[in-house]
């Protein structure tokens, strides 16, 4: 555009603003327009064989989990189960590239990283089981209790990996929040902490297309989750979200980065969720069939075993013997949720203050005094322990 | 409202703090010194000294690491912070005013209050969050909420307000060793005032939890904390006149409650009014009312009074001395306990 100069002008030209220039480089933060593939393209060829074998069984074992834990709802073992069936690629990856060292942030649909990192099953359920908030020591474990407020979980991430950083520990936060969870204050203003603080935190977002039933489109106008990562300065990377070894190098790469100093990185891998919301809510409500079988046909668990077979690194052996350990773990899971868990309810006092105040411990005898009745009509002296 | 900020003030290693907002400093500063797990973060906290110069000098002392300026945003700060000691660390968060702690309290109410129970006992979480609290100081919008009810309606929370010099480094020493998460309410009116109620005991660590009876009285109890305690003494003192033997009695604590002492008082007196600026309506001074007579129904020869502020949003600052409970409005509250003549 060229702009007429007026005569005399040139006596009321403003001086310019001081020179301005952007802190960072734009350009390398960009995701790629393609989300990042590995299975079927040449950069399986690359892949080191005995992690896609492992990816593998743990893929499998992943599905099973997730169809045990939501057939224990129908029989009211679990009051709850929000399936990731789908998503295994990503909760796999997530808890595969950690070091133990590591920390996990799960969101309350991450039971299955938890697990896979090697939680106990049943102490990773008791959240929705409904016995205990956090059935572990997250300290013993370094997984953050399954969070439910959404992305409340990521300044959190951030904190403990500054901290980690400030004491000197090599440590990395890997912080998982969902595509609804990305619109909340809370992942924008972890996103920029970490940043600014060059933390060793990698930030994985599970788009899975919903979020219960509202779809991307109304809850973003980005053009993509990755993309928002170059407005807070640090990378944004593009992975697809069902191909495990896809996600398990993108998510390398970015814990190598958070490791050696080069701060923080937004992963968004595009996935799917196959199952309802939580084994309560109604899908056919808001979306089609049809789109539910395309994504049938990009299955994690099928993706990976037609590129291992395919290549002759799986033979239906290998087949059997992971659907048998799957069945194993899913007997065992049974077998252990069947059994009712023994709670004191004095616990409700226990752990509110480090030492009770005096109005508990008034509550408390008060509790007290009613479980004795209780106890006294049933006949039963067991404490006051039991369901 | 950042220009109300105190000039820094002489930083005399071993002179006793002569205002609150000195005690609070050096309170910070002794508790830094002694365990570096102890970290400072906010807006504003380290170059500058925080809006209130309570953290002046910190950054310089400790360097940046412990004493951080952060992006402006409430509930990552707080969020940071709940990570920060999940990995050990005692972080001590600034929220710059009353009314900007709101962004926050998702992170405070779901997860600081909550960490240590949700995880039985695991993850304790010894955060303190500093809250500069309260009107008085000719504040805009927004600069002068007395937002305790919240605090206190939330389980898992310590929520703790001095109103003497002393006690404002006592009680965050406290705060900061303690292993729970303590909300620490600033009466920012208080900050320069340098009168004080305390008995002349050098500045000492004093245990969460404990109300302190300021001025012994035979006629009722005034009980109060943080902005009101001045209020409430100069009450006491324009009673005298009138015959009126007041007793005062600051919580310092209002989570946890100091049931016996305000019960022994108010067993003592038989009277009692409950005097606090922070609306009345829902506000701290039902509670209060509740549990004195539940505990002291027999011993009360009146109804338990309370003199609030109104139930306004908090008004302009050209209006607020019409909001805030002053003597008059304490003393019309003790003669409405109907005087009997032997007082
Ligand atoms: C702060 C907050 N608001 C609302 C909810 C209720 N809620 C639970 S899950 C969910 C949808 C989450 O969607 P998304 O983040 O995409 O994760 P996904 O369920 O797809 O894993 C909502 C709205 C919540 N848990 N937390």
């Amino acid at each position: 555009m060229t702009v007429q100069e007026l005569p005399g002008a040139a006596a009321y030209r403003p001086t310019p603003p001081p020179a301005w220039k952007p802190l960072t480089d734009p350009a390398p933060l960009l995701p790629d327009p393609e989300p990042y593939r590995v299975l079927g393209t040449d950069a399986a060829a690359a892949a080191d064989p005995e992690l896609l074998l492992r990816l593998y069984a743990e893929l499998v074992r992943g599905r099973r989990y997730n169809t045990q834990a939501t057939a224990l709802t129908k029989q009211g073992r679990l009051a709850v189960y929000p399936s990731s069936t789908g998503q295994e690629a990503c909760e796999i990856a997530a808890a595969l590239v950690l070091e133990e060292r590591d920390w996990l942030f799960p969101s309350y649909r991450d039971t299955l990283a938890a697990v896979a990192r090697g939680l106990d099953p049943v102490e990773a359920l008791t959240l929705l089981r409904g016995d205990r908030h956090t059935g572990y020591d997250p300290r013993e474990h370094r997984i953050a209790p399954l969070c439910t407020p959404l992305a409340t979980q990521l300044p959190h991430a951030v904190g403990l990996a500054h901290a980690a950083r400030l004491k000197g520990d090599d440590v990395v936060a890997l912080a998982m929040v969902g595509d609804g969870g990305t619109s909340e204050g809370d992942f924008h203003e972890a996103l920029n902490f970490a940043a600014v603080w060059k933390a060793p935190v990698v930030f994985l977002v599970q788009n899975n297309g919903f979020a219960i039933s509202v779809p991307l489109a109304k809850q973003t106008a980005a053009p993509s989750l990755a993309h928002k990562a170059v407005g807070y300065g640090m990378p944004g990377r593009l992975v697809d979200g069902n191909d495990a070894a896809a996600v398990h190098q993108v998510l390398s790469e970015a814990v190598e980065r958070a490791r050696s100093g080069g701060g923080p990185t937004l992963v968004e891998a595009i996935t799917y969720r196959m199952d309802a919301h939580t084994n309560a809510d109604d899908a056919t409500r808001y979306r089609g069939d049809s789109e539910v079988e395309a994504w049938r046909a990009h299955d994690p668990v099928q993706l990976m075993e037609r590129e291992l077979t395919g290549r002759g690194l799986l033979g239906d052996d290998a087949i059997e013997e992971a659907r048998e350990a799957a069945e194993r773990m899913a007997a065992g899971l049974r077998e252990r949720m069947n059994a009712d868990p023994v709670l004191d309810p004095m616990d409700l006092f226990a752990h509110v203050y480090a030492e009770q105040t005096t109005q508990l411990r008034e509550q408390a005898a008060r509790l007290r005094v009613e479980l004795d009745a209780e106890n006294e009509q049933h006949g039963t002296d067991d404490g006051g322990a039991g369901r | 409202m950042t220009t109300a900020a105190a000039t820094a003030g002489e930083r005399t290693a071993k002179a006793r703090p002569a205002t609150m907002a000195q005690a609070l400093g050096r309170a910070l500063r002794d508790s830094m010194a002694e365990d570096p797990s102890v970290h400072v973060l906010g807006e504003d906290v380290g170059t500058l000294g925080g809006v209130f110069r309570i953290t002046d000098g910190l950054a310089k002392e400790f360097g940046e690491d412990r004493c951080t300026d952060t992006p402006l945003a409430e509930a990552g700060i707080l969020g940071a912070a709940v990570g920060m000691a999940m990995y050990g660390l005692r972080p001590v968060v600034e929220m710059q005013f009353d009314a900007f702690a709101y962004p926050a309290f998702e992170q405070l109410i779901s997860h600081v209050a909550k960490m240590r129970n949700r995880t039985g006992g695991a993850m304790p979480l010894p955060i303190t969050v500093r809250v500069p609290y309260g009107g008085g100081i000719g504040g805009v919008e927004h600069h002068s909420d007395s937002s305790e009810a919240y605090y206190m309606a939330t389980p898992g929370l310590h929520v703790v307000t001095p109103a003497t010099v002393d006690d404002a480094y006592g009680l965050l020493r406290a705060s900061i060793a303690s292993d729970d998460p303590v909300v620490f309410l600033e009466p920012k009116r208080l900050y320069w005032s340098k009168a004080d109620w305390s008995p002349q005991a050098p500045a000492a660590v004093e245990p969460i939890g404990r109300a302190v009876v300021r001025r012994s009285g035979r006629s009722a109890t005034l009980i109060t904390y943080g902005p009101s305690l001045p209020v409430c003494m100069e009450a006491a003192q324009a009673a005298v006149e009138e015959g009126w033997d007041l007793e005062v009695v600051d919580l310092r604590s209002l989570v946890p409650f100091d049931d016996e002492t305000v019960a022994a008082s108010v067993r003592r007196t038989g009277r009692a009014v409950v005097v606090h600026e922070s609306s009345g309506f829902g506000g701290p001074g039902g509670e209060i009312a509740a549990r004195i007579t539940e505990r002291c129904f027999h011993h009360l020869e009146a109804p338990v009074l309370r003199v609030a502020g109104f139930d306004i949003p908090y008004p302009p600052p050209m209006q607020e001395r019409h909001h805030l409970p002053g003597v008059d409005r304490v003393l019309d509250a003790v003669a409405r306990l109907q005087w009997e003549a032997d007082h």
